[in-house]
């Protein structure tokens, strides 16, 4: 082994500090180091090219640079090795500037012992490195879209265009989703149907779409560049193909049930089509209902009814259709799912279902289409109240949020509803019961102003109840104006509930076989709310729509378009290519108990014909938590195994003295690493006596190797990692606390204190939180004073004889 | 009629110390008034529920000199309906207890006639002798 190892003066911004000499002197005379040298800028042209050469010159196969942050210039050097015909994961950076000159400042001979230190952490860690290779995987071009909503529609639409392979997926017999039930659409009272059918229509006419509808996903396997996803196409018994649309077969057909698109307040037949404009223009068969289907389940007769199919010119009903399973190949799946509106029925004091005067909104919207194509529908009345905030704002029912859409669509119905009696010379009396108006898009207020001008009446105060009086047609309304601090009670020919949205049923089903992971308010998470707001959690999945969230249309469809140009950015590649940071098993040292397989949130560990552990290469991420749950030490992590940890623990441990404190602290790269990298630039000082050690993800780091650090000498050990909301890695935070429950229980067995641990979840601007807590650690390993040798040797020996983390105490 | 609302410290601190009593963050309260809809109570009242909370949160003290909070009779039906979950019969118990705890004698025994103590129950006596009711 032949490293060489290279301290940089970083122009004086380390040597002004740190004796940069006296550390390249002392490390020079350690095992298997060729040379130490230092010198002024090693990122500079220079400092690459005196790397280049003396790798070449003295055959070095290790190199280490001793300088800034891993993460300023971990590429950089990357580079030079790449040049200097050597593994790229074969040269080292260690961080002497923002983590010891630009912190300890005010102590040059503290610094230098700690850069010295550093530095030697450094050596003992590079001599376990192993040469390693990128990992890449060629990528297609085929793309799931889930749910053909407008949302759906207008990514798959993108995709299409650009050339991409989209397969759109909807469980419904037409494509079109919740907006194809709308009357109008505000700002510009756009009649719905007129602007999406021709998008509609786009999606059978692009040749890059397959339309897949009437059908459902059963089972998703796989990642990025290869998804496994199973389907099943639903028998809708007309055949698609030759149907015509002319329906003779519903004028024959003798069942009669509610309508679900036009929300149950009109009829049709068991053999129906879902909507004039209805994507793809076929009739159906509805399988509860069709008297003949029923009797085949019930006796297996197949001769009841079939009025249809006698009178079908196209000969297309065939009543012996059976469901298709399809697999398919993907590389991105975007999820657009939308939602559901929120059950009127969960607040009883509105009366929704009890009396038939108080309707929903949808209900109103379809009432007014309806009414516009001349069909007869029920008379609302006179006098009509709108309530907001029904499911929304409203922590008894469990929504805390705003929904979004209801100010503006109540807004819109009654601009509509009055617009439509003043055409008609008749008078409308209507009501705005709200808590809030929140009007807040482009064109809203306008809108909103010129609903008041038309005589709609807005009233600050959420009803509380609704009741009718004996013997009355109408019902009553009581509520506080809140702004004349008195009560009204009065009575309405129909009240109009403007519900909330929630996420669809559709759309929890999809979660669950996606596995990807839910916000507190129900629906589906992006990865980042600011920055990455159309991503999931798992690479290759995005959302779209109002299944990320409540909103209205011009926000879904820009969405849309986001996830569109995500995928793209993906797939264009052609490939991609992994970091080598993945867990691996040692096979000679795997017992074959299989406690590793359920660790992984992502699924990636399994049990082999020979009941070793593998781990799919392709799926990991690297953040290492399934190693706590290996007690043989046969989970590994390239780049951080465990014997790399392990020698920079002990490295960290080898010149304290009796009168030194030392704490041991694992930063996560995301947060913590680059938190401390920001302190350092803003030269906010800390403990000397703290070494900080990069992890991937603090849930990397073992009880084992905390105990460890105990047991070789380190009086306090700090774990950082991100807030759980922003941590890229599923379920990292909660192991960690899991582990670090698991490590104080050990410690307090021994008779350490417990307090001599502790874990704090980041964000990168907590500039002077981090430093306190470190000055925190320290203090108190200097209350509880040194750990006897002894309770070390406890530690020690109980970890020789390690068992399950879980149950294990000493 | 119209009195200019004061926002100073004294109107935080007599919020904080509703808050801290009745331990209810009343800060909380978006003023949607489903209480007031929801009280049985509200037609005898002088000022809303809600309004009491309003004048609670901006530190008003003369809500202190209302009918409302001695005819709140704790049934929770706003409770039940708040969609912030606040509990108003708690802030009205505070605001009460606030007026007891100035403990100001409104009946004195050498003014009952011998006529009047024949005929008052012993639980009138009780009642009116009581800590903090006076």
């Amino acid at each position: 082994m032949k490293i060489g190892v290279y301290v940089c003066h970083c122009g004086g911004n380390i040597s002004e500090i740190v004796d940069v000499e006296k550390v390249a002197k002392y490390v020079d005379n350690q095992d298997d180091v060729v040379f130490a040298k230092h010198y002024s800028h090693m990122c500079s042209e220079d400092g690459q090219q005196m790397i280049i050469n003396d790798v070449k010159e003295h055959n070095l196969d290790r190199v280490l640079v001793s300088a800034c942050s891993p993460l300023f210039h971990g590429e950089t050097f990357k580079n030079v090795a790449k040049q200097a015909g050597l593994n790229p994961y074969l040269i080292e950076m260690v961080n002497i500037r923002e983590q010891c000159a630009w912190v300890h400042y005010d102590d040059l001979e503290k610094a230098t012992e700690k850069a010295t230190n550093l530095t030697e952490m450094g050596i003992d860690r590079i001599r376990n490195n192993n040469p390693l290779e990128e990992i890449k995987m060629d990528i297609g071009k085929s793309v799931l879209v889930i749910g053909a909503g407008i949302a759906g529609i207008q990514a798959a639409l993108d995709l299409g265009d650009a050339g991409y392979q989209v397969h759109l997926v909807e469980k419904d017999a037409s494509i079109g989703g919740k907006m194809a039930q709308l009357s109008r659409t505000f700002p510009t009272n756009d009649c719905a149907a007129c602007i999406l059918s021709p998008k509609m229509a786009d999606v059978t006419t692009n040749k890059n779409i397959t339309l897949h509808t009437y059908s459902e996903i059963t089972k998703v396997d796989g990642n990025l560049g290869n998804f496994k996803v199973s389907l099943t196409h639903h028998p809708a018994f007309v055949d698609s193909e030759s149907c015509v649309s002319c329906g003779l077969c519903a004028e024959a057909c003798p069942v009669s049930v509610d309508d679900e698109f036009e929300w149950k307040i009109s009829k049709r037949k068991a053999i129906y089509i879902p909507m004039d404009f209805a994507v793809p223009n076929r009739y159906l068969i509805d399988v509860e209902n069709c008297l003949n289907q029923k009797a085949r389940r019930k006796s297996g007769k197949t001769n009841v009814c079939r009025l249809c199919e006698k009178v079908c010119p196209q000969n297309c009903i065939d009543f012996e259709n059976k469901p298709e399973y399809l697999e398919l190949d993907i590389d991105a799946i975007i999820v657009t799912t939308g939602h559901d509106v929120f059950d009127a029925g969960r607040k009883p004091e509105y009366g929704y279902g009890k009396y038939e005067n108080v309707l929903i909104a949808p209900e109103m919207e379809r009432i007014i289409v309806k009414k516009s194509e001349g069909a007869e529908v029920r008379d609302i009345g006179k006098k009509i109240a709108f309530i907001q905030c029904v499911g929304s704002r409203d922590e008894q029912i469990g929504n805390e949020y705003c929904s979004r859409v209801c100010c503006m669509y109540a807004t819109k119905l009654s601009q509509l509803i009055m617009h439509s009696a003043q055409v008609a010379g008749a008078d409308k009396d209507i009501y705005v019961f709200y808590t809030d108006m929140r009007t807040f898009g482009k064109g809203y207020e306008e809108y909103y102003k010129s609903t008041q001008k038309m005589g709609v009446k807005f009233i600050r105060g959420r009803p509380s109840e609704i009741f009718k009086n004996p013997g009355s047609e109408k019902v009553n309304l009581r509520v506080e104006d809140t702004l004349n601090r008195q009560i009204i009670e009065s009575e309405f020919d129909t009240v109009v509930l403007s519900v909330g949205l929630e996420l669809s049923a559709g759309s929890k089903k999809i979660a669950d076989i996606l596995k990807i992971p839910k916000s507190t308010d129900g629906f589906l998470q992006e990865a980042h709310p600011k920055f990455r707001p159309v991503d999931t959690q798992k690479d290759g999945i995005f959302i779209a729509g109002t299944a990320q969230g409540p909103k209205d249309i011009p926000d879904s469809v820009a969405q849309a378009s986001a996830t569109a140009a995500r995928v793209m950015r993906l797939l264009n590649q052609g490939s991609i290519t992994m970091d080598p940071r993945k867990a691996f098993v040692h096979p000679e040292l795997c017992d074959g108990c299989g406690e590793c397989v359920s660790s992984c949130p992502y699924d990636t560990i399994s049990m082999n014909a020979d009941n070793i552990a593998v781990v799919d290469q392709n799926r990991c991420k690297g953040c290492g938590m399934c190693l706590s749950s290996c007690h043989s030490d046969a989970l590994d992590l390239n780049m951080f195994t465990n014997f790399q940890l392990f020698s920079e623990v002990k490295a960290a441990l080898k010149d304290k003295r009796e009168s030194d404190k030392r704490i041991i602290v694992f930063a996560d790269s995301i947060c913590t690493y680059k938190l401390s990298d920001s302190v350092g630039n803003a030269k906010n000082k800390y403990s000397v006596d703290t070494r900080i050690i990069r992890v991937p993800s603090s849930s990397r780091v073992t009880p084992k190797l905390i105990l460890q650090s105990f047991a070789l000498g380190a009086d306090a050990v700090f774990l950082g990692d991100c807030e759980k909301k922003s941590t890229p890695f599923l379920g990292s935070i909660d192991a960690v606390e899991k582990n670090i429950k698991l490590v104080k229980k050990n410690l307090e067995i021994v008779g350490i204190s417990p307090d001599r641990v502790e874990f704090f979840q980041f964000v990168t601007v907590m500039l002077t939180k981090f430093p306190m807590l470190l000055n925190k650690m320290e203090t108190i390993a200097k209350n509880k004073g040194t750990i006897p040798h002894e309770k070390r040797i406890k530690i020690s020996n109980s970890l020789q004889e390690w068992l399950f983390p879980k149950n294990k105490e000493i | 009629m119209l009195k200019t609302i004061r926002l100073e410290d004294e109107n935080t601190q007599f919020l904080k110390k509703v808050e801290s009593i009745s331990g209810e963050i009343i800060t909380v309260c978006d003023q949607c008034g489903v209480c007031s809809g929801s009280c049985p109570f509200t037609d005898d009242m002088d000022i809303t529920p809600a309004n009491m909370m309003r004048k609670v949160q901006l530190g008003q003290s003369d809500v202190l000199e209302t009918e409302t909070i001695w005819i709140c009779a704790s049934c929770l039906r706003c409770m039940a309906r708040c969609p912030r979950g606040l509990d108003l019969s708690k802030v009205a118990e505070a605001l009460r207890q606030i007026n007891l705890r100035t403990a100001i004698n409104h009946i004195k025994v050498e003014d009952i006639s011998p006529e009047e103590a024949k005929r008052l129950p012993a639980i009138a006596y009780v009642g009116a002798f009581r800590k903090l009711t006076g």
